[in-house]
């Protein structure tokens, strides 16, 4: 592979854009990040394909006049054109009203492990094929995707307030999806898994699907009408993030678009209901020691027993509502906004199996498709369920199709029957299983 | 380094390796972008992009590798070709498409980086002008961006081709609050790079903003199974997301149950349905002269008067299924290599009379615009941005945007009536893969479909 450039040599070039930049304006800010990913693809049970990428991104920010100017490259050792699109912005940019963060303490969490980087390609290829073995020696006629995939960052900031900091991390990942088509029936499972340590053991991912194929191995009818429902974590991930996302966003509630707004130390969820934002836990490819801002991470805490605490921002929102960044400025592709770190919700006491025990007809929701349509901001979600079992009797009865669910994030986080004691991970959200009392369910007859 | 003077030394390099084939994507890609959130100008921004990469088959595997600098391209092509080997197990072939040797220029009054940002930036306050003067507002978007590439494509086959495009989107949304609800309105459009397609359009943006407020008045519909009508926009959102993919071969030539599903010459609905996909279809922003493989672009019918008669194909799943090769293979830019993918997709114009459609409808609904859409193949789901109850045979009362959702097989079936108002979708962008967003566009005339369930109040 073609290994990461030595820092120093970066460290001179991102010097040199800013002082260029710095001949031509008052304060300047270079973001450079160089990422080298390599996945191995798993297409319809084999391994296809190997594809490996190299990138690097280098972004200026000026203030220039009272005005910020941004312009964005993947040279770093041409200046001229990103600096002169810098300037060229500035001069219609939008208003300069924060200042750029001075050197802090900072904390590095676990996120690099030099094995991710010297992880064979053979390593990746043999565990994504197992996956896929072991789910179509279970399950035969499953057509898998899926792979496995190593990362690794180099992410640097300097500006003129004295800021020079880098970090590195890895991240590997998993992840196995398999269709079964029957008639024009189709069944859609699958779970992933990431790290920042090289994830030797895919069995936990294998077994989720595994579970998956068995719950929905029949087929069951649920009528339209109110009924109790559990929201797996990917349930959750799938259906309810989306909405608590944008509702805790600086920038929305800024604007008063969140429905949050205003709203700090108001109870408006259940007692057993705590959320988090933590970019410092280890392990995790979310986690880092400063945002894309240079701003330290820390562990925030949005809404605890039931009470809104925070919201998350960058520095330009937080300047303008006259508060602080909280390490949640993040650059997709642009200008930094805020952003969700990783969203936890702690675990409550109740297995898995005593969720469904007390339950005498409801539903399980795996996966929620098309939820995050409509009314996003206002809370509401609407989606037909993916993958999802009826439940009869404290048992799970086989899958349901044709069925959507609907109602609204904040309404239904008032009430929580029960939370699960069986967190995990799905992509950036941390959630056990959350048990709802009553949630309306539509299906075709 | 210009990636043009690079292209012309590939082909001896290509001779150095052994493999099945070897291809090679270099791009140039200036693009601007400008951002309103509210009365505020949140971002203005320049960005230069340079980048390739090389891709290899051997023995059925791939191996692919994208970097930014051009720099040891012989090095990365013997990478690509080591990949590649190390996942071949047998030999597949391509579908033989003769060699192009071509250059495709954009016209200067197609290129949106002529314009100035200047320009540009007085159109958006302009637009955002007529968006504040709505009522009830709360906030609103503007994002608007262009983007022109120029990109390079060559084979170890001996195709050379240099192919210039641009692209230009515009996104504007209107948030209206009673102080306890909150509604949205919006508008997506684009053009492939003539900016004056997004200078007119006033009366557009103030009924779009208005509606943001309107909608906070209006009552939900009841969820249940109704007769819908679709407008154009909605309608070729529904062709693209429920149809479209489906046909998209990749999804089916390895899956044996699909591949029985999706037999040409089946009938999946009335003989009035004609649905097309094809970036020969002219001026549309999924129009091109080459796919990212080199095959020259076609026009495929995919439903010809309710039969399936066409798929889109790379060169890979072309021969595998042994069909012909449809120019469908994209990529959304160097960092990903072509897939099989969409390019203008719409549904063919009836003989109905929009009227004539609704008059003998007792209750359904009339779901305008779209918000979002997904499928999973055999499911689909999406979002109007506004509906209106039908009552018997009338346009009725607004009502808060609707959610529909069903099965793609069954809902073709029932599209009992289409109307002869062909309208294009120029605002979308598809994701698939990861690879997000593809300029595409979609379209269709007003259509009918019995039957379709619409999540709602219960």
């Amino acid at each position: 592979m073609v290994k990461i450039e030595n820092k120093d040599m970066q460290w001179g070039r991102i010097e040199n854009i800013l002082d260029e930049a710095l001949n031509k304006s008052q304060a300047a800010e270079v973001y450079m990040a160089v990422i080298e990913e390599t996945p191995v693809y798993l297409e319809a049970n084999r391994v296809k394909s190997i594809r490996s990428s190299e990138s690097t991104v280098v972004a200026l920010r000026i203030f220039k006049d009272g005005r910020i100017g941004y312009g964005a490259g993947n040279d770093p050792d041409d200046a001229v054109p990103i600096v002169s699109a810098a300037v060229e912005t500035s001069s219609f940019g939008a208003q300069a009203d924060f200042e750029m963060p001075s050197p802090a303490k900072y904390t590095t969490p676990d996120i690099y492990d030099e094995s991710v980087n010297s992880a064979s390609l053979e390593e990746l290829l043999v565990q994504s094929q197992n996956m896929a073995e072991k789910l179509i020696e279970h399950t035969p006629g499953l057509v898998c995707n899926g792979g496995a995939a190593k990362e690794v960052a180099a992410v640097y900031i300097a500006n003129s307030s004295g800021l020079s900091e880098s970090y590195s991390r890895t991240e590997y990942s998993i992840g196995i999806a398999g269709v079964l088509t029957r008639g024009t029936d189709m069944l859609f499972v699958g779970d992933e898994a990431s790290d920042c340590h090289v994830i030797n053991d895919a069995g936990k991912v294998v077994h989720n699907v595994l579970d998956q194929l068995d719950r929905a191995s029949s087929t069951s009818k649920i009528s339209s009408g109110k009924y109790p429902v559990i929201f797996t974590p990917n349930g959750f991930a799938s259906a309810l993030a989306a909405p608590l996302m944008a509702g805790f966003n600086g920038k929305l509630v800024l604007e008063k678009a969140s429905p949050l707004a205003g709203k700090i130390g108001r109870k408006l969820m259940d007692d057993k209901f705590s959320l988090y934002d933590d970019t410092l836990l280890p392990c995790r490819p979310t986690s880092r020691p400063f945002d894309d801002e240079g701003i330290p991470s820390k562990r925030l805490p949005l809404i605890e027993k039931g009470i809104v605490k925070s919201f998350y921002y960058d520095l330009r929102t937080a300047a303008l509502a006259g508060t602080k960044s909280t390490g949640h400025g993040q650059r997709s592709g642009g200008h930094p906004s805020p952003a969700p770190g990783a969203f936890g919700v702690p675990v409550g006491e109740t297995s898995f199996e005593d969720l469904l025990s007390g339950m005498k007809e409801g539903l399980i929701i795996e996966h929620l498709m098309g939820a995050s349509q409509g009314n996003v901001l206002g809370g509401d979600f609407s989606g037909n369920v993916l993958l999802g079992y009826k439940v009869e009797s404290g048992k799970i009865t086989g899958r349901v199709k044709d069925t959507v669910v609907f109602g609204n994030t904040y309404v239904l986080l008032k009430e929580i029957a029960a939370l699960g004691s069986d967190g995990r991970w799905v992509g950036g959200i941390f959630t056990p299983s959350i048990l709802f009392p009553a949630i309306s369910v539509a299906s075709k007859a | 380094m210009h990636i043009e003077d690079v292209a012309s030394e590939l082909s001896k390099l290509f001779k150095k390796h052994r493999a099945d084939y070897i291809e090679a994507h270099l791009e140039e890609t200036q693009s601007s972008s400008i951002g309103y959130r509210g009365r505020v100008l949140e971002n203005v921004s320049k960005g230069i992009s340079t980048g390739g990469n090389i891709r290899a088959l051997v023995n059925g595997g791939w191996g692919f590798i994208s970097f930014n600098s051009l720099s040891n391209l012989e090095q990365r092509i013997g990478l690509a070709v080591e990949q590649a080997r190390l996942v071949g197990k047998e030999k597949i072939k391509l579908a033989e498409v003769a060699p192009v040797c071509d250059t495709v220029r954009v016209q200067p009054s197609r290129n949106p980086l002529l314009i100035s940002l200047q320009r540009k930036k007085e159109l958006l306050d302009h637009y955002n002008d007529i968006i504040w003067s709505a009522p009830s507002l709360q906030t609103s978007t503007i994002r608007y961006g262009d983007a022109f590439r120029k990109s390079v494509f060559a084979s170890s086959e001996g195709a050379l081709i240099v192919q210039e495009r641009s692209d230009v989107m515009l996104n504007l949304s209107a948030v209206a609050t009673d102080g306890k609800d909150v509604q949205q309105a919006h508008i997506s459009t684009g053009s492939p790079g003539d900016f004056r397609a997004i200078e007119v359009m006033d009366d557009r943006i103030a009924e779009m903003a208005g509606n943001a407020s309107k909608l906070l008045a209006a009552p939900q519909v009841k969820g249940g199974e109704y007769t819908v009508v679709l407008d154009p926009v909605l309608a070729g959102v529904f062709v693209h997301e429920a149809f479209g993919h489906l046909s998209e071969s990749d999804h089916v030539y390895e899956n044996e149950q699909l591949r029985q599903i999706m037999e040409l010459g089946k009938r999946f609905g009335s003989d009035k349905l004609n649905i097309v996909d094809g970036a020969a279809v002219p001026d549309l922003r999924g129009s091109y002269k080459y796919d990212d493989e080199g095959v020259p672009s076609t026009k495929t019918y995919l439903i010809k008067n309710g039969v399936l008669t066409g798929r889109l194909h790379s060169r890979e799943t072309a021969a595998k299924m042994g069909e012909r090769p449809t120019g469908n293979a994209r990529a959304v830019n160097y960092r990903f290599p072509p897939i099989v993918r969409m390019t203008n997709t719409y549904i063919e114009p009836g003989e109905s009379s929009f009227n004539e459609i609704i008059a003998d409808i007792k209750e359904g609904v009339y779901a305008v615009n779209w918000y979002g859409g997904t499928t999973s193949m055999e499911m689909f789901t999406f979002s109007a941005a506004e509906s209106y109850m039908i009552k018997n045979g009338k346009i009725g009362e607004l009502m808060r945007p609707v959610t529909l959702s069903g099965n793609v097989f069954d809902t073709l079936a029932n599209i009992d009536a289409i109307v002869c108002d062909l309208g294009f979708n120029e605002g979308g962008g598809c994701g698939k893969a990861g690879q997000s967003p593809l300029p595409v566009s979609n379209g269709s005339p007003h259509i009918r479909i019995q039957k379709c369930l619409v999540g709602g109040k219960k």
